[in-house]
Parts: structure tokens; sequence; C-alpha cells
């Protein structure tokens, strides 16, 4: 790991533009062989087109790039895997109905007869397995296993493949903390290995942690690159922004609680094989607080913001929200929900915050096109839809500012942005949130919070739900902690800490 | 990975590029079979827009294609693959003709008209309403039902036309002529009105309104709020759940339009041509309208145009069948088959190298 190291990759004056955009200026990277090199900026910064540059998606207008000391052309996919450059995408590129066996041999079957094909991957995996560290069962489809699991598989697919560098897209954000620990042990020892590891993240945390070395990116151009000995987090959260940020807490003035506006009590939700998701939840939200409820995915947190949000509804429970009271046989719903005052920020942006195939205008009326400013009788008042949607894209800093622009073309931080600009737009009184910043870069992470803040201090009561404890710590004014649906413990800020909700949310403590 | 095409090059260089390449495929076959490519064009060109009566079989064949094609159309983008258009044709004409038959002799043409169209509307809707039902509440998939719902359709009717509507001692299976009320002005009656001459043939006012579809269709989807639930149910189904929208309602609604819609085909060939309730009127028109929405990219600018084609394909076709020796009818089968492929499914095949072209010519802006 010294500067005499080889570069496993070396890009050097990479141009890359898209219509008017210019996506890479003058980009440069060095990548010395056995080091966890970390790629970060904001969404939009340039890193994606970068490594797809690298990975042979898309070619650069100019520039070079040179792999082990070899200048090389990389013109597809294939060129890529055959240098030993292996990529896992943010989102698995895996086939859900084969098991994971299959999936790594597909598209590299080593012989026609594919039992003799299984049995001579299944050989060399098992081999790779035990001298990784990384563990999947083999003969379990893709879709019986948990994200992380998968995503083991699709680092085992490419070390398959010969992969010596390793680039990793946003590896951590789909996992929880726990999974997240075990990547980054799987990856040190694959730098152990020797293998060179690009890791493409905005979570300055992991980077501090996991990396060697760090290239920041801001706008097509890298702004640094430097061994992780010389970096800090407020440095590098700087470099990426291009001005000073703070997302930690704010101590604001103590403000006052108003009145309960939101109150559950005795939930219980089933699934649809009647297995229990949630059970004996009792919650109060009151004016003036931010709640937040912390927890390892997949611990009720989901059903508890659809079942308060009325997408879901519950096999017990009663419901009172802003002075209406609800039982689980006539249950609230998002439409009632939404008149009555209630808004909420979705978990999911792609499959439920935005229609992806809508332009940003009508995305932006989603579930308030009923409201009289927009419609007169059974038609929409487009004009009126489109000039709401410029006045929160300029309120919320939505870019690019066109009303017109496809919903799935803005970048996630942009998309999230336009979803809160239209559930705080109507001044609701009581805010479900779910993942507020998941994918979301550092600047608009500033800007959520702050919006989120402010509507805490305007007097809505507020419900945060996030699989971040930094973001719960930096936010909430009350800690509730779900474990196996039901609520494992609640805390008021000033007792929280990080050991003790860690032991909350693994059910450690009862 | 290709940079997406500027708009006005998806909208229109592409259609053209894909039909001109299906054309280039067609003339192989027509060269093949030994017949001059460029004479059997130019016969289909000048038996479908050559002479005023050809382009009136055109626009007649047309019109139907129209009413079809936004059946499908709606149904797209509500998410769901209508392949009954055939059948709520058939039950759409079905209720024109019922209406025609056991009101026309009462009412006059003013009010007779209307009730026939709502007639066909309804029993059209009403068809596809059932499979809509299955699928929203019951969970069987449309594409399945609505199959299923052609063949019980044309059973129905031809069960109607032998034990019941058949006039007593006629061997044609036909329903006894309309009163003249229930018939639908023919192009060369209405211009006639306004001094203009026109030759005698098929087409009729519903031309107009096929017209008028289209422009409620499009007015429907796109500028309505029941058309914007539709269309969110359509491209997300869970983002739709979220913003408080039924999809089982929007199933309905879709499917409950997109039968109406097919519904009106009646209007053309019944009321506007035969007078009467016969069998086959439809003929495969349902089906051709799901070409034509693919053609057309479901929108009902597009779907007019591809119904234009369709109906000159038609209408040109039996011309050549008729001039060209050995060119039997069912080359233009083959040349529509062509069409379909090379608008449908090689789009993708296609578009990378529009767009490589376009790449090379200086000054072309990427979407």
């Amino acid at each position: 790991m010294t500067a005499a190291a080889p570069l496993a990759v070396h890009m050097r004056g990479i141009h890359k533009h898209f219509g008017a955009v210019q996506a890479n200026v003058d980009v440069s990277l060095t990548v010395r062989a056995g080091t966890v090199h970390g790629l970060v900026g904001e969404n939009g910064a340039g890193k994606s087109t970068l490594m797809s540059v690298l990975y042979g998606f898309y070619r650069a207008d100019s520039g070079s790039i040179a792999v082990n000391g070899r200048e090389a052309e990389i013109h597809n996919a294939d060129d890529a895997i055959a240098l030993g450059i292996g990529m896992v995408h943010q989102h698995f590129m895996l086939v859900d109905t084969l098991t994971a066996l299959e999936n790594v041999m597909l598209g590299a079957e080593p012989h026609w007869l594919l039992q003799r094909a299984t049995a001579q991957v299944r050989g060399k995996l098992e081999g790779l397995m035990q001298s990784t560290g990384l563990h999947v069962q083999l003969d379990a489809l893709v879709a019986d296993l948990a994200v992380g699991d998968r995503q083991r598989l699709e680092i085992l697919k490419a070390l398959y493949r010969g992969a010596k560098v390793l680039i990793l897209d946003e590896p951590t954000a789909v996992l929880t903390p726990q999974e997240t620990l075990q990547l980054f042990e799987v990856l040190r020892s694959l730098r152990l290995q020797g293998t060179t590891i690009i890791l493409i993240t905005h979570k300055l945390k992991e980077v501090m942690g996991l990396c060697d070395f760090v290239t920041v990116m801001r706008a097509g151009r890298v702004v640094q690159e430097l061994p992780i000995a010389g970096a800090t987090i407020a440095g590098l959260a700087e470099a990426m922004v291009g001005r000073k940020v703070h997302i930690g807490r704010v101590e604001g003035d103590a403000h006052t609680l108003g009145e309960v506006l939101l109150n559950v009590q005795g939930l219980e939700v089933r699934d649809a094989l009647q297995v229990l998701r949630l059970s004996g939840v009792n919650l109060q939200l009151r004016a003036g607080e931010i709640v937040g409820i912390a927890g390892v995915s997949g611990n009720g947190q989901s059903e508890l913001l659809d079942v308060l949000s009325g997408l879901l509804t519950p096999s017990q429970g009663e419901l009172t929200v802003l002075g209406q009271r609800f039982e689980a046989a006539h249950w609230l719903d998002p439409q009632t929900a939404r008149k009555l005052g209630l808004a909420h920020v979705p978990e999911d942006r792609h499959a439920r915050a935005l229609v992806m195939d809508f332009c940003a205008w009508e995305s932006a009326v989603l579930g308030y096109d009923g409201l009289p400013q927009y419609c007169s009788g059974p038609w929409m008042r487009q004009q009126a839809m489109q000039q709401a949607t410029t006045d929160m894209m300029e309120r919320f800093d939505v870019r690019p500012r066109d009303p017109a622009l496809g919903s799935a073309k803005f970048s996630g931080g942009n998309q999230q942005k336009l979803v809160l600009a239209r559930e705080l737009g109507q001044a609701p009184q009581v805010l479900l949130v779910g993942q507020p910043t998941r994918g979301v870069d550092i600047g608009a992470i500033e800007f959520i919070y702050s919006q989120l803040r402010a509507m805490r201090d305007a007097g809505c009561a507020v419900l945060v739900v996030s699989s971040e404890l930094d973001e719960i710590l930096a936010l909430s004014d009350r800690v509730i902690v779900m474990n196996q649906g039901r609520i494992a413990g609640e805390l008021a800020i000033a007792d929280c800490t990080e050991a003790g909700l860690g032991l909350l949310m693994t059910g450690g403590l009862q | 990975m290709n940079a997406p095409l500027p708009r006005w090059a998806d909208l229109v260089l592409l259609p053209a590029v894909c039909l001109l390449v299906a054309l280039l495929v067609a003339a192989a076959v027509v060269a093949l079979v030994g017949q001059s490519p460029l004479e059997v064009m130019m016969a289909l060109v000048h038996g479908a827009f050559g002479t005023l009566r050809g382009l009136s079989y055109t626009l007649y064949y047309a019109t139907t294609f129209i009413f079809t094609g936004l059946a499908v159309a709606v149904a797209f983008h509500g998410g769901l693959f209508n392949i009954g258009g055939e059948g709520q044709a058939v039950m759409g004409g079905l209720g024109t003709g019922l209406a025609a038959l056991y009101l026309s002799a009462s009412l006059p043409a003013w009010a007779m008209l209307p009730v026939m169209l709502l007639a066909g509307m309804l029993f059209g809707m009403l068809w596809a309403a059932v499979p809509a039902y299955l699928q929203a509440y019951r969970g069987s998939h449309v594409v399945i039902t609505t199959i299923m719902f052609n063949f019980i359709a044309s059973s129905i009717l031809v069960y109607l036309l032998v034990n019941h509507l058949r006039p007593k001692g006629n061997m044609a299976l036909e329903s006894a002529l309309f009163a003249d009320s229930a018939k639908l002005p023919g192009m060369q009656q209405a211009l006639a009105w306004i001094g203009v001459e026109w030759p005698n043939s098929p087409l009729n006012l519903s031309l107009l309104l096929a017209l008028l579809a289209c422009v409620a269709v499009y007015f429907f989807l796109w500028r309505s709020r029941a058309g914007y639930r539709l269309r969110a149910v359509g491209s997300s189904p869970s983002a739709a759940e979220y913003a408080g929208i039924s999809s089982k309602h929007q199933t309905l609604i879709a499917m409950a339009v997109s039968g109406a819609l097919a519904g009106m085909v009646g209007m053309n060939e019944i009321a506007g041509v035969s007078g009467k309730l016969i069998l086959e009127f439809v003929g495969g028109a349902g089906f051709t309208g799901i070409a034509v929405a693919l053609m057309g990219r479901n929108h009902p600018l597009g779907i007019l145009f591809s119904s234009l084609l369709f109906g000159a394909l038609f209408q040109g076709g039996a011309e050549v069948a008729f001039d060209v020796p050995g060119f039997s009818r069912d080359m233009v089968v083959m040349l529509q088959g062509l069409i379909v492929l090379f608008s449908g499914a090689m789009t993708y095949v296609i578009a990378p190298m529009v767009s490589a072209a376009l790449r090379l010519v200086p000054g072309v802006r990427h979407g």
C-alpha cells in the first residue's frame, strides 16, 4: 500500500458529455492495486458515469484508461470482464427464479451439459467461498435470499468471472447496519487477498472506516484525491458540496409540546400469510415533536407507516388522528388521511412516491389532484398544476427546474425534494416520513433536515422512520425502537446512546 | 447503451423508418414471387389513394380501425391488454342492431341514431366489464378472459341470428332490414347536402364519430382527472395505491371505456353500411386494432395515422389482388404482418440504428 505499488486502474483525462451536460471533465483517477478506493460525490457529480466508462457501458469522448499498467480499450462489459474488472450494481442483476448457483453460472456456463456445468461451477464456487469467507446458500432461490445474501452473491459472481478490480456502486444503500458490517469484513479480507476495490458511496463514515484512498468528485470534476489518513469527514463533505455543511443535531430552542394529534392503541397487523407483523403497538404523536422510529429494517417499521397512512388495514387497533376515530373494521384510507391533514412521504420513492412514467408536474400532484386549485369538475387544471410544480421546485431547489421532465430523469435527491415539496405543500398537521434521505446526497440531506425541523417548529407532529441511526439521532426529540413488530423501548433524545439503541434494536434489552 | 432519441425522431422518424424497412422486405418477397415490387407498390398506393372511390374505401376501413385501436390504447394506458376488442365490437354491433330492429319503426333518425350509438357503447362496455370485474376482484387475467369472451360473443351473435332475429323463411343469416331512420347517412349523401359531389362508397358519417372519439380519448386520458388516475394505475399500481386510487375501480373504468369504444364499430358497419344485423361485420378488426394501437404508440393521433395506413393496406391490397395476376390477398396479409413485426417488435432493433445514424448528423441534439 505504498505509493510505489502498481496502479490497478489509471484513468487519465476522461471527458464525457451527454447532450449539453458535461458529466466528466478531464477526470483522472489512480487506483493502487490491493487498496480500497473510495469514490465520493453528490448525485450527478459524475461518479457513476466514470465507472460506466471503466466498465464499458459508455465510451469516453476522450481520455485513456490503463489497467494494471497496460493501455486498455474497453468497448463493452465483456472487455471489462476480460481485463479483470467486475461491477456490483446498486440494483442487483439477479434472476429471482433461479438458484444462487445458476445465477453465477448464467452466461458463463463451462459445459454444454447442464449437469456437468453445475458440478464444475459448484466446485469452483465452494473453493471461492472458502477462501473469501463469502457464504451463500448455493441451492436457494434468489427470491428467498435476504438482501445481504444477494449482495454477497453478486460479489461472488464478479469474483467467479475473475474480477481483480471490484467496483461496488452504493453497496450499503440497501443493507441493514449488521449486513453493512459483514460486508465490510468481507471487503477487508478481499483486500488482504489482493483484490482492488472501488467503492462508490456518499456515506463518508464508510469511507473513513474502510478506504485507503478517496477521490472526491463535484460537478464532473475531481476536486480531491488523497490518502484516508489525511481526510476528515467534515473536509470531505465540504469538498463534495463545495461549502460547509452541517447534518448533525441542531440544538434549537426548547419548543413546547402541543396536544396529541395522533394516537394509536393496540395495533396488530398480519400479512397475507397471517404472520404477525405488528403487535401491541401503542403510539402517540404530539404537535411540535419529531418522533424517530429506529430499528433494523424489517421489524415492522414499514408496516407501521403503511397502517398509519391508511395503506394497510390492521387486524386490530384503534386510531384517533386529528379528531377522527377509526377502528380496524373501518380503517383510515389514504384519501381521507390527506383530507384530514396527514401527509406521508413513503419509504419507496420509485414504487410509491412517484409515478416514474409521469412527468414531474403529474407526479407533483399525485394524491392531490382533487384539490380545488388543481381541478375544475372532472378536468385537470394543467396550468395551475404546472405553476404549482414550478413553485415547489423553486422552494425546494429541485433541479433541473423543468416541470415537464420525466419523473425518472431526476436524481434521487431531487425526486425526494419534489416528494417533500408535494407532501409539505398542503401544510399537514401530521407528517409521516419513511427513510427521508435514502439515496440522497449530503447537500440535500442538510436541506431536508431543516425542512423537517421547520415543520415541527410550525406545530406539525412528525414521525420519522429511518434505518440510519445517525439520522434518527440528528432529527428526533424522542426515539422509539422497534424489534420484531413490537415497541422495544422509548427514550428521550437526551438518554440515547448508539450502544443503548443498538441493544434495543437487536432485542438485547426488553 | 444509446442516448434516447429526440422526441420528434421517436414519434415521426422512427415509425417512418420501421415502415420503410417493412416495405423493403415486402418488396423482396414480391420480387421473389416474380412480380415487380414497384408496380405492385404503385398499384397499392393508387388503389388506396389514387381515386376518390379508393380513398373512400380506405377511410371506411380506417374508421373501424380507429375505434378498435382506441379501445386497445385506453386499456393499455390502464395497464391492461385488451385482446377482446373483437368480441366487444361484436356485442356493440349487436346492441346497435337490436336497438335499430326494435325502435327504428317508431323513432325519427335524430333520436334513433344516438340511441343506436349508446346501445352499442353500452353493450361493448358491459361485455368488457365482465373480464374487468373478474380481473379486479377475482384475479383471473384479462388477456385470457377477453380472448374467451371473443368466442362467446360471436357464438351469441350466431345463436340470435339463427334462432331469433332471422325473418321466417329467410335462408341468409341476417336480420330484417332496419327502417330508414336507423341508417347513418353515407358520405356521398352527406356531402351532397352541401353540394359536393362524392362517389358512392361504404364511407359514412361514422368517420366523423371516429375523429370525435380520437379527440375525446385524448382529452379523457391527458386532460381529465379520471384519465390521470387511470394512467397512474397503469404506470405504477403501487404509487396509485399510495395516492388513494383504487386499482380495482380503474381496471373497471379502463375496460368499460375500452369496450364502449370497440362497441362503436357497429355504427360504421351496421348503421352506416349494412342496414341490418349480419354475421362477421367485425371481420378481425378487433385484432387489427391491437396492431393499430401498437403502431400508433397508443396515442390518438398516432392511431389516426396508423388506422389510415391499415385502411390503405386493406383497400390498396384488394385492388392489387384484383389487378396484378398471381398476387393474392394473402400477400397483403403478409405485408400487414411485416409492418406489425417491424413497427412493433423490431422497433428496438431499429431504434439504436436510427440513434447511431442521427449521431452522424451534426447539429442534432439528443433528448
